[in-house]
């Protein structure tokens, strides 16, 4: 791998049966402005509803966006990092998906998804949003294996998990984890 | 922004041809002195958007939250990235794709653009370009050295530059063409771009070539200067040449291109628009960027004289050798297909909804066994995914002969006709073969509030409703309706192209109930065949909430009362613009907030709109006050003046343009100072002290221009008018009038704020 993984995106699986109908995430991602529900800087809504496969509804966000993405029609909470985090790959990973998983928490209580949308927080989706510093290669996939593996296993308490790279050589570098077993809530 | 930024240069070093690649290091260095203050924010702000680097709403670290207005705190506040604009703030990339000519490598790459540096989507504008949203400045030179990587150059895409010459997207494989116009598009791009005549504009030069006069692919009426393609016996040969025109535009007054000449050979195109952009930079205006554009120089010389004046500039012109070495180069330019012409076979099972997708999204070329697909984008936009999807296909079925689109979609060309089926079951995987191409369902709306710094309302998200509605009444399969054009732009500017649909919008806002509510101008009339051949006029102005309804009644009737083969715009001349207002009056009344809250809310937004400006139950109840009253008289008469003009009274339609203004400066005076003169000049001086002179009645970004447009009707009074004059004063008194309604709203923000 030429440099450093940085941008780690980091998308939470929606559990089935998904909803369909988004247009609730519009007032939450405005409410969430109003309140500073995040870390970052958030700026806007965008709506993309109209796409199919799409990125759905995003909270823009100065350090990164939220939103209720629908790529590959399949629905889940995306945290997309635009800033560097400082620190080893273990440490982007962990401030990604803490960042992703209080969205998701926080979603699932909001009125206008409550007992409608739940996620899963053992199936996830780990982006790298730089072609240059993570190419989607299987040696780019098995360079970062053992950190993504260390990673997982200690945030869900198993190492009964599966790994597995997905998408093209010109798509980013997707990696899909799943607990093969349920287990508790991480940690 | 990017960790990655430090090694692009390197990596692509030797892929970005050299002069694409000192350019791009150029606009680096720049954006390095200024970070260190050491070039002006206004300096700098022109110098990034002629990189196509553009503000985005909100840039200036302020945005009413549906609360109050709050600063938005981005880390790195200064320096500026122009007046007002802060550093950090995201912004917009534009993307020049000269005639929307794109390979598929091109596509990937945008595609990885929008992923890594946007939020995934990319959007096709109404001038064939690429934008991405929410870019961060620091981001934009290596994006431009991945584009330039692949050809693209993002020079001049924005800025008061030539923007990117359009084209119809059939050239060269149309049926009705006379000849085809792509190579010669693309050589006017290349050869204007960065060109030394072209870089002391007042104002943007758009430019468009069409093949055919009769099609609407090009809108070559509504361009600063357009081409259409002709061919002339001269001397016992035919020879290729063009008609030429100059002096359109839509923006806020639309004005159509005047005839410059009827027929101009090829070897002239170039030196022709040389000696033009010599003339603009010569004699147009410069301080005023309200009456920069060329259409005001042309309609204040005069054709005739403006004619002159290029002509003496032409024979002026020392002989440039690229002139001919390029000419030489245009029989070269050649598409071709990758696969043998087919046809459809009518006995093969065919995949489902096939038969739907091929009449509305297929175009038959010229060249027999192939065609146009059309690929509809909802909005203009696609993801990064369909991208990589469109460049697949453009490789296994074409030779990757795609182009953008002025309403806002790609089309493949040269598909052999047996591919289609295999085609349509591919776009079908990806979801981009809605049968909707050219139909009802295939609005078009430029950024609107979504992004856009002068949005006033959401154009998109009216679009992205009205689709939705309009799909699920199946208005795109219903013969009498389907061919109509929806165009929306989010304000007066026309980015959306309103003036030219059959039925258009464009987002203003009222006072109503003491909140500012979102409203839509309803255009009706304008022509999009013949090259956008003639404007709509307002009708009134609908609650946002309540447009869906006002189309669904305009068609029905339509439909209901047409007559055998009447067409909209002959259909609405017939019943006349006063039974088309009387049509949606019901629909401008707007609720009580606290009966029906959803009034007061944009589409696609959560936020009361601009509810924080005045004050929550400030003006509660029903309460309506003089000066509303006398707005709405005034668009009354704007409204009869259009009615004048249709009957031909144009002295009288004028006439009452500027009644209607002055009556909406003595309703402002009222306001503020207690009365109001009656007599004309009395009311004009009255207006120009306590409003113009005062800025208050100045748009934040149009400034005093919509107070001009009173003065100079104020001056004219009197004077001969004819239709084309008279029709631009009912436009002018239309827009003085919007901007009357927001100087009101701003004065009672004011006093309610003491």
């Amino acid at each position: 791998m030429p440099h450093e993984p940085e941008h780690v995106n980091l998308k939470i699986f929606a559990c089935e049966p998904a909803p369909r109908d988004l247009s609730g995430a519009i007032p939450v991602f405005h409410r969430w402005i109003q309140e500073s529900a995040a870390s970052e800087l958030l700026i806007d809504v965008a709506d993309y509803r109209h796409l199919a496969a799409g990125p759905g509804v995003i909270l823009v966000g100065f350090e990164a966006n939220y939103s209720l993405d629908l790529a590959e029609n399949r629905l889940g909470l995306l945290y997309n990092r635009k800033k560097p985090v400082l620190g080893p790959l273990a440490a982007k990973l962990r401030q990604a998906y803490e960042a992703a998983w209080s969205a998701c928490r926080r979603l699932e209580e909001e009125p206008e998804f409550r007992g409608a949308l739940r996620f899963n927080p053992h199936a996830c989706e780990v982006i790298f949003n730089d072609r240059l510093l993570v190419p989607n290669t299987p040696e780019t996939f098995e360079a970062l294996r053992g950190e993504l593996e260390a990673f997982f296993a200690g945030l869900w308490g198993s190492a009964d998990f599966q790994l597995e790279r997905a998408g093209e050589p010109r798509e980013r570098l997707r990696v899909r984890v799943a607990l093969q077993t349920a287990s508790p809530e991480p940690s | 922004m990017k960790a990655s930024n430090p090694f692009w240069k390197d990596y692509l070093e030797g892929q970005m041809p050299p002069h694409l690649a000192a350019e791009i290091d150029a606009f680096e260095s720049d954006l390095a002195l200024r970070r260190q203050g050491k070039i002006d924010e206004r300096v700098f702000a022109e110098i990034r958007l002629r990189r196509g680097v553009y503000g985005q709403r909100y840039d200036s670290g302020q945005r009413h939250d549906g609360r109050t207005t709050r600063t938005l705190a981005y880390p790195d506040g200064k320096p500026t990235k122009g007046p007002n604009t802060v550093w950090d703030a995201p912004g917009m990339q534009r993307i020049k794709i000269p005639f929307g000519g794109l390979n598929a490598r091109q596509l990937e790459v945008i595609a990885e653009l929008a992923e890594e540096y946007a939020d995934g989507v990319a959007h096709v504008t109404t001038r064939q370009d690429f934008q991405l949203h929410f870019v961060h400045i620091d981001d934009t030179p290596t994006i431009m050295r991945r584009l330039a990587a692949v050809g693209i150059t993002t020079r001049e895409a924005c800025g008061n530059t030539i923007r990117n010459v359009t084209a119809c997207p059939l050239a060269g494989v149309c049926r009705d063409e006379t000849f085809d116009v792509t190579p010669y598009a693309k050589m006017t791009a290349y050869y204007l771009l960065g060109h030394p005549e072209c870089q002391d504009f007042g104002r943007k030069f758009k430019i468009a070539f069409s093949g055919c006069k009769e099609n609407p692919c090009a809108l070559v009426r509504m361009h600063d200067m357009g081409f259409i393609a002709a061919v002339r016996e001269l001397d016992g040969a035919l020879r290729r040449g063009f008609e030429v025109y100059v002096g359109g535009g839509l923006g806020t007054v639309p004005y159509q291109a005047k005839l410059f000449a009827e027929f101009l050979p090829v070897e002239e195109l170039l030196p022709l628009a040389v000696a033009v952009a010599r003339v603009y930079t010569k004699y147009g205006e410069k301080k005023n960027r309200n009456t920069a554009r060329i259409k005001f120089l042309v309609n204040k010389l005069g054709i005739e004289e403006f004619k002159r004046l290029v002509e003496e500039e032409r024979a002026r012109l020392e002989p440039d050798p690229r002139w001919e070495e390029m000419l030489r180069q245009i029989p070269a330019y050649q598409e071709a297909p990758l696969k043998d012409a087919g046809l459809v076979e009518i006995t093969a099972p065919r995949p489902a909804g096939f038969e739907r997708w091929y009449r509305r999204n297929v175009h038959r070329q010229r060249q027999s066994g192939y065609a146009v697909v059309t690929i509809a984008l909802p909005l203009g936009d696609i993801t990064a995914w369909q991208l990589r999807r469109v460049a697949d296909l453009a490789r296994k079925y074409t030779r990757e002969t795609v182009r953008t689109t002025v309403e806002q979609n790609l089309v493949l060309r040269w598909v052999s006709e047996a591919d289609l089926p295999a085609l349509y079951a591919e776009l079908e995987a990806a979801q981009l073969a809605e049968p909707v191409a050219g139909t009802i369902a295939d609005i078009v709306a430029c950024p609107g509030t979504d992004t856009c710094k002068l949005g006033i309302a959401s154009s998109r998200g009216l679009a992205a409703e009205l689709r939705k509605r309009l799909l699920a009444q199946g208005a795109h399969e219903n013969g009498g309706i389907s061919n109509l054009h929806i165009k929306i732009s989010g304000c007066f500017n026309s980015c959306g192209q309103h003036h030219v649909a059959d039925i258009g919008f464009y987002g203003v806002s009222r006072n109503k109930n003491g909140y500012t509510v979102p409203h839509f101008q309803l255009l009706v009339g304008g022509q999009w065949e013949e090259n956008a051949g003639a404007y709509g006029l307002a009708i009134g102005a609908v609650p946002a909430k309540r447009v869906p309804e006002a189309l669904e009644r305009i068609t029905r009737r339509y439909l209901n009362e047409r007559a055998f083969g009447e067409s909209f715009g002959a259909f609405i001349k017939r019943i006349g613009k006063a039974e088309c207002k009387k049509m949606i009056e019901d629909l401008t009344h707007v609720p009580p907030y606290e009966e029906d809250p959803s009034f007061y809310v944009d589409w696609s937004d959560a936020r009361v709109f601009t509810i924080g400006d005045l004050g929550v139950g400030e003006c509660a109840g029903e309460v309506v006050s003089p000066v509303d009253f006398q707005l709405a008289a005034c668009e009354r008469e704007a409204f009869e003046a259009q009615l004048l003009l249709e009957a031909g009274k144009v002295e009288r339609a004028a006439r009452a343009a500027y009644a209607a203004m002055m009556h909406g400066a003595q309703a402002l005076l009222r306001f503020k100072l207690g009365s109001s003169p009656e007599e004309p000049e009395a009311v004009y001086q009255q207006f120009r002290e306590h409003f113009y002179d005062t800025q208050l009645f100045f748009d934040p970004f149009a400034q005093g221009k919509f107070a001009h447009y009173y003065f100079a009707a104020h001056r004219r009074d009197g004077t001969a008018h004819d239709a084309e004059s008279a029709r631009q004063q009912i436009e002018e008194a239309q827009l003085f009038l919007e901007a009357a309604h927001s100087c009101y709203a701003r004065m009672l923000a004011a006093r309610a704020g003491k």
